[in-house]
């Protein structure tokens, strides 16, 4: 009898399926992998396993018997311990006040400080990371150092199941190392472990069994070592949907300088000598995996970043942009459509006119009064260009659909005549009429002789829309495609990191 | 293993320097005070400074979660109008009266920690209110200045130890730290209500009871606001429905907290620390009188102490490397 089994599990978000009849079984003393592309419903799945969301339907069943987790605390007693890829720390506490958190040991009914130390040292140990002071603050730890604790805090608990959603991401080499071992320690003493990770060859190194998630499906479920890199890669993209996009134009000249070009970008660890030349009318892609530096290049050219190092050029000539007041500058003319439109791109409570004003507010001044007529007619013509969907321009954004609060951020910028347009996945989470339009408009652009620099997590979109693809992991560019080369296939494997012959690339990228 | 001491540095780094800086001020001012420390002076100073520790460590118990409590002084003003009327008479009276000012104090923060916490209004918002609700009630009671306190706690809470001259006040000030603050810090609820002032969401990814927590840490800023009203009973042998009065305290309470190393982000900083930091601030105004400075300038001066305690703690943003993180 399996340990742990999830039967017909779906889950809703809004109107978005997440998932939809998954199934998954777990056995102790295996460790088990569940594959799957950007928004298959590996998240859920867990989230859903750890207590944190509930399912509207489907049953889970614990040594056989049917169990409800109504929060973290109940999957905890159960015995479920989850390590996420956003990690849960405390950044004031010390790393001994964290790996407790959940059940710290008591004395007289106040914490026991010193059975707290003692357990925290040995957690710390378990997980193969003695050299973590537990006093120190988790908020004084790198990144690397952190996910080892959260490793350390999940075995505290003495978990039955140990869940690990990412869990090297953000770890250094000689940590995965040692996580490696660590794990093939605690598979022989008997827990079941479920590895979620984009890198197959840690996949090929650690799994016993394997389950592919496909648009909240659970499609195939498979010892490992059964399959070829090049079939799995098959069995997570094998889906049916694909948008229309408008038809590609003739690749534009690159005689002329090139309007923005990079040059051994790099900062702090998450981005890793990036360069690039993006010419006018040209729409370069930005592929991978979530989190493999995509947003950051976006903010570094952006200059929200301190602290990078390498060349920025802007027509051929080398600037220093300070921020997003200076990258907006005529002389650049940069703009950024950021990734949450909530937070970064609208402001909510104010009405639909002041929204798309204030990027441009600067050229519809005259001596620091904005000119009323002029906002009015500028307005009305990104409205028209946009299609944006509203009684009038006096409600306020929030009232608006997602579609056309998107639309909302784009035309904002495209208010001051952007010469470099920066996309940060602009169509994650609206309906596909508006991608279209979405798509139309940035085509449209580029005829125009705007150069535009597009991150997107969907593949059908990188296909469709770019002149080329450039296909980021680890914070460094790993691959560059071109033209008829863009193919969903050649995406996912190079996002994956492994060769389009199934051999993997990344014992070469220093792992 | 290392030494433990960089760590342990590390973690009550805010509460020693608010310590040192003290220290520092207050030998400053018995060196330059024209009769030196004597009992009286000491007595004195030890009052209102006390009255104000007090306070501040309800308002941390608040920060810490990451909230602030904007009706801590109209609390204590809702203790002193009650104390004046019912801490009189026989010791049994006296005892039953106090119990009851304790009592409304816990009820105050009770209804604070309710409406945060189920009605998920902001902190702000809702301290204001009620903190407004407790200056009508203690307006009810006391429509003009008056009443009177037992003599004899009067002069235990406001005198000298027997025996040693040492202020009697500076001993509850240490008895409420071992019995209030000490145990809140080291039990799992106060652990609680530091993880949900650093990273809610962490804390409840962690399976941390977060209402529980923050129910918590209001009720027992409600418990030692009432303390200070009953204190300031003692020191005054009235009560007086004074809105300036709470609203003073109040805003003080928070410079103390600031001053103390308490970040108003939460999760970090200790009530010692905000105690240290509110004898601090009254050594401001004692500092102008030894140095013989018109009294005029206390506010002025105590702002500018005040706004360098925030640039220190400002001092890391400098080493932030995304800007969005400012924002965030």
């Amino acid at each position: 009898m399996s340990l742990f089994v999830m039967q017909g599990v779906s889950k809703r978000y809004g109107g978005v399926r997440a998932l939809e009849g998954a199934d998954l079984a777990i056995e102790a003393g295996r460790i088990h992998a569940v594959l799957g592309e950007n928004g298959a419903g590996k998240s859920t799945l867990i989230k859903i396993m750890a207590g944190v969301v509930r399912p509207d339907a489907g049953r889970l069943l614990l040594d056989g018997r049917p169990v409800a987790f109504a929060a973290p605390a109940a999957a905890h007693a159960a015995g479920i311990a989850c390590v996420f890829q956003e990690l849960s720390l405390i950044p004031d506490l010390p790393v001994a006040d964290n790996i407790a958190i959940s059940n710290p040991p008591r004395r007289f009914g106040l914490i026991d400080r010193h059975a707290q130390r003692r357990l925290a040292e040995a957690a710390l140990a378990r997980a193969g990371a003695e050299d973590i002071h537990p006093l120190a603050l988790v908020r004084d730890l790198s990144l690397s150092r952190r996910q080892m604790v959260e490793i350390a805090k999940a075995l505290a608990r003495q978990p039955r199941i140990l869940i690990l959603d990412e869990a090297t991401s953000a770890l250094t080499a000689a940590d995965v190392t040692k996580i490696y071992a660590v794990l093939k320690r605690l598979r022989s003493d008997g827990l079941a472990l479920v590895y979620i990770s984009h890198r197959m060859h840690e996949i090929v190194a650690l799994a016993d069994e394997c389950t592919v998630f496909r648009n909240g499906r659970s499609v195939a479920s498979y010892p490992a070592g059964t399959k070829s890199d090049s079939e799995v890669v098959e069995l997570m993209i094998g889906r049916e949907y694909s948008a229309v996009f408008p038809a590609l134009p003739v690749r534009p000249s690159e005689t002329e300088a090139p309007r923005l070009e990079l040059r051994r970008l790099s900062w702090t660890d998450r981005l890793d000598d990036v360069s690039l030349r993006l010419h006018a009318g040209e729409v370069i892609g930005l592929g991978g995996l979530d989190g493999q530096g995509q947003r950051e290049l976006l903010l570094a050219l952006f200059g929200v970043l301190r602290g990078t190092t390498g060349e920025v050029l802007i027509d051929g000539r080398p600037v220093a942009i300070a921020g997003p007041a200076a990258a907006k500058r005529s002389a650049i003319g940069m703009a950024l459509i950021p990734e949450d439109r909530k937070t970064e791109g609208l402001m909510l409570a104010m009405s639909v006119r002041d929204n798309l004003s204030f990027a441009a507010l600067g050229r519809l001044a005259t001596a620091g009064v904005v000119d009323g007529a002029a906002e009015g007619a500028a307005v009305a013509r990104i409205m028209k260009l946009l299609a944006i969907r509203s009684d009038g321009t006096a409600q306020a954004a929030s009232s608006l659909s997602g579609g056309n609060q998107q639309k909302l951020v784009i035309g904002k910028w495209l208010m001051m005549a952007p010469r470099i347009l920066l996309l940060n996945d602009p169509t994650r989470g609206i309906d596909v009429g508006t991608k279209q339009e979405i798509y139309a408009l940035l085509r449209r652009l580029a005829e125009a002789g705007t150069a535009i620099l597009f991150y997107s997590t969907d593949y059908d979109e990188l296909v469709g829309c770019c002149d080329r693809v450039l296909v980021m992991y680890d914070g460094r560019v790993r691959r560059e495609l071109a033209g008829a080369e863009i193919t969903e296939h050649a995406l996912v494997s190079s996002a994956l990191n492994i060769g389009d012959d199934g051999r993997h690339a990344a014992a070469t990228a220093g792992l | 293993m290392n030494s433990d001491w960089p760590y342990r540095l590390r973690e009550h780094r805010g509460t020693l320097l608010a310590l040192l800086a003290f220290v520092a001020m207050f030998a400053i001012y018995v060196a330059n005070h024209p009769v030196g420390l004597n009992a009286n002076v000491a007595t004195t100073a030890a009052n209102k400074g006390v009255l104000l520790a007090i306070v501040a460590m309800a308002q941390t118990l608040v920060v810490l979660t990451s909230g602030i409590d904007l009706s801590v002084g109209m609390v204590m003003v809702l203790a002193n109008c009650l104390a004046s009327a019912i801490v009189v008479g026989s010791p049994a009276a006296t005892a039953l009266g106090t119990l009851a000012v304790l009592g409304t104090g816990l009820l105050c923060g009770a209804i604070n920690g309710a409406i945060v916490i189920y009605g998920r209004l902001q902190p702000i918002v809702t301290t204001i209110a009620t903190g407004a609700v407790f200056y009508g009630a203690a307006l009810a009671l006391r429509r003009v200045p008056g009443g009177d306190v037992n003599a004899s706690l009067a002069e235990a809470l406001t005198g000298q130890l027997p025996g040693i001259s040492v202020p009697a006040s500076l001993l509850l000030l240490v008895v409420l730290v071992l019995v209030v603050w000490l145990p809140f810090r080291h039990s799992a609820t106060g652990r609680a209500a530091y993880a949900v002032g650093s990273s809610e969401l962490a804390a409840y990814m962690s399976g941390v009871p977060i209402r529980r927590a923050k129910f918590v840490a209001y009720l027992l800023s409600g418990l030692l606001a009432s303390i200070a009203g009953l204190f300031l009973t003692c020191v005054t042998y009235s009560g007086e429905a004074s809105a300036a009065n709470g609203n003073t305290y109040t805003l003080y309470s928070i410079a103390a907290v600031v001053l103390g190393g308490v970040s108003l982000f939460g999760g970090s900083g200790s009530a010692i620390g905000a105690i240290f930091g509110a004898l601090m601030f009254r050594t401001i105004g004692d500092l102008l009188f030894v140095f013989n400075l018109d009294p005029l300038w206390q506010p002025l001066f105590q702002g500018v102490v005040l706004a360098a305690a925030v640039c220190l703690g400002a001092v890391r943003l400098l080493r932030v490397r995304n800007r969005l993180d400012l924002y965030g």
